[in-house]
């Protein structure tokens, strides 16, 4: 064994890190691509109204979202120029709210469903008829948290 | 001179690049919601009276379809709208034309005069969603100043610092008291 005593104790060579960094950034703009989000295209324009008073909304997995406007330029040949209601990506009619809360009450845990808010995401020229038609719907489903949609504003 | 550059020691680009990433993944928000949250009544049960309650406890706020104000049935304007709806729920000076006060035990508080008094929404048919929002936005405020003075008064800090028992106990000082009436027919606009 004396011959390899002269010799310097082996170490392990230093991993070259420099690609690391092309990997992880590959890694990133991968999920980046794949990611879609999860946002159906409205069909209805909505002009939030402004207040003051807005607070964020929590917890958006329990929240379902009820859009109200005039459909857009482009759908206004199908679904015409009066306020419509969108309810996940079609357009429908005031009488299938309470289908639609129970759709959306089926996909959440038990323990959750208390706590489900429906958001209403009005226009600021919609009339009340239509909203007040909205929330008796709701309030017949049994979903009494709502949440008006609003731009937060500077008080005047 | 033809000195060798010594090979840069990228090994924590990676780090960085993670720690990049992780800062974006927290501090992005995809189009964060707003708004102003508020409960349903439960529906009422066919053949029952709503409850009889007291004039003085009742202001009645009306937004009719040109989005005009009542209070009281008196006109009024949006700005007074906050302040009047603190000296209603308030009452401060006790006023008999104004809310009842209940004495009642809340935790943390003790002994609070939690007033009576509703604020009765009535709207048309044909107002405004933008009107209508600024009246529940004005009333909104008018129930977050009063909770902020008594939150400062007896915690000595602002209602959104406090701690969730004594949010709750502040919110049973001082609940959210606006009744919505059942929609009526009248006061359509298209």
């Amino acid at each position: 064994m004396a011959r390899f005593t002269g010799k310097k104790a082996k170490e392990t060579p230093a991993l070259n890190m420099g690609s690391m960094s092309d990997i992880i950034f590959m890694l990133l703009f991968f999920f980046m691509v794949i990611t879609t989000m999860r946002e159906s295209s409205l069909y209805v324009k909505i002009v939030p109204p402004q207040g003051s008073e807005a607070n964020k909304l929590e917890k958006k997995s329990l929240v379902s979202y009820i859009n109200v406007g005039t459909p857009l330029q482009e759908h206004q040949g199908k679904y015409g120029t009066e306020p419509r209601i969108q309810l996940n990506d079609q357009i429908a009619e005031v009488s299938d709210i309470g289908l639609f809360v129970e759709q959306e009450k089926q996909q959440r845990n038990e323990a959750d469903r208390p706590f489900i808010t429906t958001a209403i995401k009005a226009d600021k020229d919609v009339r009340m008829g239509m909203i007040s038609d909205i929330k008796q719907e709701l309030r017949n489903a049994g979903a009494l948290k709502i949440f008006y949609n609003a731009r937060k504003a500077e008080r005047k | 001179m033809g000195r060798k550059t010594p090979g840069l020691n990228t090994s924590a680009m990676s780090d960085i690049s993670f720690l990049l990433l992780a800062f974006f993944l927290m501090v992005s928000n995809i189009n964060s919601d707003s708004g102003i949250a508020r409960k349903l009544p439960p529906p009422l049960p066919p053949n029952q009276d709503t409850p009889e309650v007291r004039e003085r406890n009742i202001f009645v706020v009306m937004v009719n379809k040109d989005d005009r104000l009542l209070f009281n049935k008196e006109y009024g304007r949006i700005e007074d709208l906050k302040d009047r709806a603190k000296e209603f729920l308030g009452n401060p000076n006790n006023l008999p034309n104004l809310p009842e006060k209940v004495p009642t035990d809340i935790p943390l508080l003790g002994r609070m005069d939690v007033s009576k008094g509703v604020i009765s929404l009535r709207n048309d048919r044909g107002t405004s969603y933008d009107m209508y929002l600024q009246v529940q936005n004005e009333l909104s405020a008018a129930i977050s100043e009063m909770r902020n003075d008594l939150s400062t008064q007896k915690f000595g800090r602002k209602y959104a610092d406090l701690t969730e028992p004594q949010r709750e106990a502040i919110d049973q000082a001082i609940p959210v008291a606006i009744s919505e009436a059942e929609p009526t027919k009248i006061g359509d606009k298209k």
